[in-house]
């Protein structure tokens, strides 16, 4: 048996992958105070993201959404033990700063807030704390790699309870990846340049068939077998944001979300933890809508 | 010969686990169900979030099948998370959360803080040559052992590999390297018991 003196590195980008990997099979869920932060680690989530208004709210209220207050993440993440999330607007690097210095396990560089930056990504190398960011086609995911994502979530259309968004969004990430898989060499030079991502990444993909970073799924999901249609369709977790708390009774909808994530190819479960939940959020439609924040980010 | 080795799967990088065992050709088989257990010879619990697995395991069923299964010797690998879970007592834990006292340590839960404290380290570990590329992911600690406890490996001087009977813990993740030497640690384990 031998002591060793360390000699350890934290902020690697194996590490801020590794607590992507942990998430796997999990719901992260959308958390305004500490009480739902309670009963969202109650209901067995694997992380919160602490924010002021959920999406449907933010959706509602129109104008200027930013991060949130750090006292009110502080005191999510005096609340509970399992990781807390917080959002920073896309491109507002300072925004991330002040999350980096609370302690934040995990930064989402997220289209729901009002762009900082029309045109450039935060530099998600210059940070210890791990980085996800939102995709909605493959290129967007891996440009959000290429700038130290260690996480890529779908971004589906938040605030909607309506998944068709986060399907599409799901599909054409996982469809062109397996694409890629049957490309020829050449044809990977081509599809570089269709996607805008480095092509080392693309050709990447094209070996191993899958994205360099966990895939999970956001925007839209309100039901347990929303959550379960994210799983077979590829997702390797699911985030939830208005549709728990917006729903009539949180907390069992809240625990069901979870069962179905970890069951989510097993029917009888599924339909086992769908009865009685009460009444999800109301949920619109893609046409009744002013803003598509899937449209955030570039 | 290893049998079937079965992976908690309830959620955490248990395809993490699975790809290195498959790796090493063993077989193996994810868990889910008091089903899917009936089916295994061994288990890995892997890394992930503990009281999500603890609430997992009582709403799947799986809790009192598998503290049998434990109870009757079954050989179990426990990483980070899957670590807590097969201690005799927890600290800053859930006060719902329940723990398999698998092995004869106390685990505290996030011992070295937030994901910014997570590292990564090289480890001496005893039975394998040369340093063990680690990595911590709010990590949990060791904070009290058993004489029947063999220490296999510390990070300064915390306990973070450790055996006793047919149980292995890590308080690290060895399934996130290409280093499959900590596995095969465990299916050594698997052919002795």
């Amino acid at each position: 048996m031998t002591t060793r003196k360390s000699t350890s590195a934290s902020g690697s980008m194996r590490v801020n992958r590794g607590l992507a990997e942990m998430l796997k099979g999990g719901v992260i869920m959308d958390v305004v105070n500490p009480e739902q932060a309670k009963i969202a680690e109650d209901a067995g989530a694997t992380a919160v993201m602490a924010l002021e208004r959920v999406p449907a709210d933010i959706r509602r209220d129109g104008g200027v959404a930013r991060m949130s207050d750090p006292e009110m993440i502080e005191g999510i993440k005096a609340a509970v033990t399992i990781p807390v999330m917080a959002k920073a607007r896309i491109g507002h690097f300072v925004e991330a700063q002040i999350l980096e210095s609370l302690g934040v396990d995990f930064i989402d560089e997220s289209e729901v807030l009002t762009p900082a930056d029309e045109a450039h990504h935060i530099d998600k190398f210059a940070f210890t704390a791990p980085f996800v960011c939102g995709a909605t086609n493959l290129g967007e995911a891996l440009r959000r790699i290429s700038e130290g994502a260690a996480l890529i979530r779908s971004k589906g259309e938040a605030g909607t309870g309506n998944v068709v968004e986060a399907v599409r969004h799901l599909r054409n990430i996982t469809g062109d990846i397996r694409r890629i898989t049957q490309a020829d060499a050449a044809e990977l030079f081509e599809w570089a340049k269709k996607l805008g991502a480095p092509l080392p990444l693309v050709q990447e993909i094209a070996e191993t068939g899958k994205l360099q970073v966990p895939l999970f799924c956001a925007g839209g999901i309100a039901t347990p077998a929303d959550a379960a249609l994210a799983m077979q369709l590829g997702a390797e977790a699911v985030f939830v944001g208005s549709g728990i708390f917006k729903s009539n009774d949180p907390a069992p909808r809240a625990k069901a979300i979870v069962e179905a994530t970890t069951h989510f190819r097993d029917a009888h479960i599924l339909a086992k933890v769908s009865r009685n939940l009460g009444a999800p959020m109301t949920g619109i439609g893609m046409d009744q809508i002013n803003e598509r924040y899937a449209e955030r980010g570039w | 010969m290893s049998g079937v080795i079965g992976v908690l799967a309830l959620q955490g990088a248990f395809e993490a686990h699975e790809a290195v065992l498959r790796g090493m050709g063993c077989q193996t088989q994810q868990v889910r169900t008091p089903d899917d257990l009936a089916k295994v010879d061994s288990l890995v619990l892997p890394g992930g979030e503990s009281t999500t697995m603890s609430h997992l395991l009582v709403t799947s069923g799986l809790f009192d099948p598998l503290q049998a299964r434990i109870d009757d010797h079954l050989p179990v690998f426990g990483t980070c998370a899957g670590m807590i879970l097969l201690s005799a007592h927890i600290e800053d834990g859930r006060p719902d959360q329940r723990c398999f006292s698998a092995i004869d340590i106390d685990a505290r839960r996030n011992a070295y803080g937030r994901q910014i404290d997570s590292f990564e380290t090289d480890l001496a570990v005893q039975g394998i040559d040369g340093d063990f590329h680690a990595v911590f992911i709010r990590a949990p600690q060791v904070v009290r052992y058993g004489p029947g406890v063999n220490i296999l490996a510390r990070h300064d001087d915390d306990v973070v590999l450790a055996r006793e009977g047919a149980v292995l813990v890590a308080s690290f993740h060895p399934e996130l390297t290409d280093d499959n030497r900590i596995h095969r640690l465990f299916i050594e384990m698997l052919q002795e018991v």
